[in-house]
């Protein structure tokens, strides 16, 4: 599939106001002012996009979810604090293509009624920032974004915001929080941000890569986009593949694509001539998948079906040199650090489940060890006020799923496989 | 057990683990980061100036390279919340540093995709060289080492933040000497950036 989303990212400049205006940019919020708020809804419900964030939501439908009735004012919240680790897909689109953002964020805010919109970049993205900005401040100036855009009376200001190094404000009631200046906390939930949200207000969050589809299903409408890729899964999608990989990168194809042809053919294989042991398919939060899964479609359906997850498209691939108990201790130390600590299950369950898998690692273990990592999972799974407590345990009982086998030799003997050379002769770090 | 730490209990039983922020010297925004910090308050609506917050402490981080108590007093009475609230937020977020830091703060990425390229042996490279521990600042206050989680640039692993802003790319265990003299001589400046995609 030719790129759509990513076609220009490595000409010269592509970042710019000029550059963009003249590869089509802006036409499509020239037509959607044109447009009912309720036929761009329409047409984004009819194209089937679905949220790339990671739950898959059908956007139309989060946007019709919307009160009309309500008279407080309604904000669009852009999820840009990518921190999923093993993805780097809204990264590029940030850096090489932000007018695509900016963009879409007129054309969803005049879908949903919004006057203003805040982006939220996690604060390691500050390197960017700058370029945003100053771009942000040309199309300012060239009336696509602000007040009477285009002479159409809508109004709609774009502010760029920094978070600070939290992995939980990827979540959307979290991210609303940290953007009020508070801890990123999930919320309860009911009631929903399309009710209740930013500043109490009706609010939608949407992710990077969700937004920059809609300029697109504007402009060339939505037969066209719901055409690509399987169905319930349209549209172009990124995909970024890291690890054991000779060419590591973001790939751009539509949903139909396997997991094989991404590692094989996009990445060109495994690095060093070694052979493949295992594969995140949707960042670290879903279930790890083996080699026999590797001609299953990474669609968010076919995933679910092999059970695990398309997430955030973002597949980290492991060689026969990496050992599975160290994997999981590597993800629960992540799981630990970034637990934001309101739910129990969650954060005493991140630090238990990596101490456990520390001794083990160790090879200070006890078989009784393995089930009782299961039970820990088992008590946090579906227990916590957002999903990160299900993301937490999924590296864990994935992995003793599939290579339960490295777990009891690791216990056994005292020891996993040969230490590849990647890895430190020592511990390193304060844990 | 959480009670006051300064309260006078005999036993350890009490004992709070919380320690309070380090007051460091009296501080206050120089005119210039007064006016930018208005400028971003301005962008949310006026009962919230407290959504800039963040963007409050990192001007302080700015002026005086970390967040003292002071600092936290002074970020309060500019918002106008309490010194409490502003704590709250320092103490979540980890790109705000507590204690005085290094020229340079070297932010090692740990996570999956880096660690599977060598990061471990990126930290403990650039620990044998400085002779510090992860967490620590050398003797001659230039060099501070923290690892950090997912930076987002997977595919340009092992990544290396340093002071929260500039990155290098495909650091190579071998190279970390290289990467330290570099900072020393040429400053950020010696770094590679960061480029998930290659310009044409």
């Amino acid at each position: 599939m030719e790129p759509i989303l990513t076609k220009y990212v490595s000409e010269p400049n592509s970042y710019t106001l000029d550059f963009y205006t003249s590869h089509g940019g802006y036409q499509a919020v020239r037509k959607a002012l044109g447009m009912t708020p309720d036929e761009i809804i329409d047409v984004t419900k009819k194209s089937g996009l679905r949220g790339r964030g990671g739950a898959g939501f059908p956007t139309g439908l989060k946007w019709s979810f919307l009160p009309k009735d309500n008279p407080k004012p309604k904000y669009l919240c852009v999820n840009a604090d990518e921190s999923e680790p093993g993805t780097f897909k809204d990264h590029v689109l940030l850096e090489r293509n932000p007018h695509l953002l900016y963009e879409g964020c007129v054309i969803a805010c005049r879908a949903i009624g919004a006057k203003v919109c805040y982006i939220y970049i996690r604060g390691e993205f500050s390197h960017m920032q700058r370029q945003m900005e100053d771009e942000l401040a040309k199309a300012y100036a060239a009336g696509f974004v602000g007040k009477n855009i285009l002479g159409s009376g809508t109004d709609c200001d774009i502010y760029i915001h920094r978070g600070a190094g939290a992995y939980e404000a990827g979540e959307e009631t979290a991210l609303i929080e940290s953007l009020e200046g508070k801890r990123a906390q999930p919320r309860i939930k009911p009631p929903f941000p399309a009710v209740v949200g930013l500043y109490g207000c009706p609010t939608i969050v949407n992710n990077v890569e969700t937004i920059c589809n809609v300029p697109v299903i504007i402009e060339k409408g939505w037969e066209w986009f719901a055409a690509i890729g399987p169905e319930k899964n349209s549209g172009p999608k990124l995909y970024c593949v890291s690890g054991h990989v000779n060419k590591p990168g973001v790939f751009e194809t539509s949903m139909d694509v396997t997991l094989r042809q991404l590692i094989y053919d996009f990445a060109g294989g495994i690095r060093g001539g070694k052979t493949l042991k295992a594969i995140i398919p949707g960042g670290s939060s879903t279930p790890v998948l083996t080699p026999e899964h590797l001609d299953v479609q990474a669609s968010f359906d076919g995933l679910a079906k092999a059970g695990s997850m398309l997430g955030s498209a973002a597949l980290i691939v492991m060689d026969e040199t990496t050992s599975m108990v160290w994997v999981a201790m590597n993800l629960l130390h992540f799981y630990k650090h970034e637990s934001c600590g309101k739910c129990t299950p969650c954060r005493e369950g991140a630090d238990w489940l990596f101490k456990i898998l520390t001794k083990i690692e160790r090879g200070e273990g006890r078989m009784r060890d393995v089930e009782l990592l299961t039970s820990i999972c088992n008590n946090i799974g579906g227990k916590t006020l957002c999903p990160f407590g299900d993301a937490e345990i999924a590296p864990v009982l994935s992995t003793i799923q599939h290579f339960r086998h490295e777990y009891e030799q690791y216990i056994r003997e005292g020891h996993g496989p040969a230490q590849p050379e990647w890895r430190a002769s020592e511990p390193v770090g304060a844990h | 057990m959480s009670f006051h730490p300064q309260m006078p209990y005999g036993s350890g039983w009490h004992k709070s683990d919380r320690t309070f922020a380090e007051p460091g010297p009296p501080f206050a925004f120089t005119d210039e980061h007064r006016a930018r910090f208005e400028e971003i308050a301005a962008r949310y609506p006026p009962d919230w100036r407290k959504s800039a917050i963040l963007a409050a402490l990192y001007l302080v981080q700015e002026q005086q390279g970390w967040i003292s108590g002071n600092s936290m007093r002074h970020v309060a009475e500019v918002i106008g919340c309490t010194a409490a609230d502003v704590e709250d937020v320092v103490s979540y977020y980890v790109m705000y540093f507590t204690k005085p830091v290094g020229k340079y703060v070297l932010q090692v990425c740990r996570t999956l995709s880096c660690a599977l390229l060598g990061a471990e042996r990126v930290t403990s490279e650039i620990a044998r060289a400085l002779d510090i521990k992860v967490g620590e600042t050398d003797t001659s206050g230039t060099f501070t080492l923290l690892e950090f989680e997912c930076l987002g640039a997977c595919d340009r692993a092992p990544v290396v933040m340093v002071n929260n802003e500039h990155w290098h790319e495909c650091q190579r265990p071998e190279d970390v000497r290289q990467l330290l003299d570099g900072l020393r001589t040429k400053g950020v400046a010696a770094l590679s950036g960061c480029h998930l995609v290659k310009e044409r």
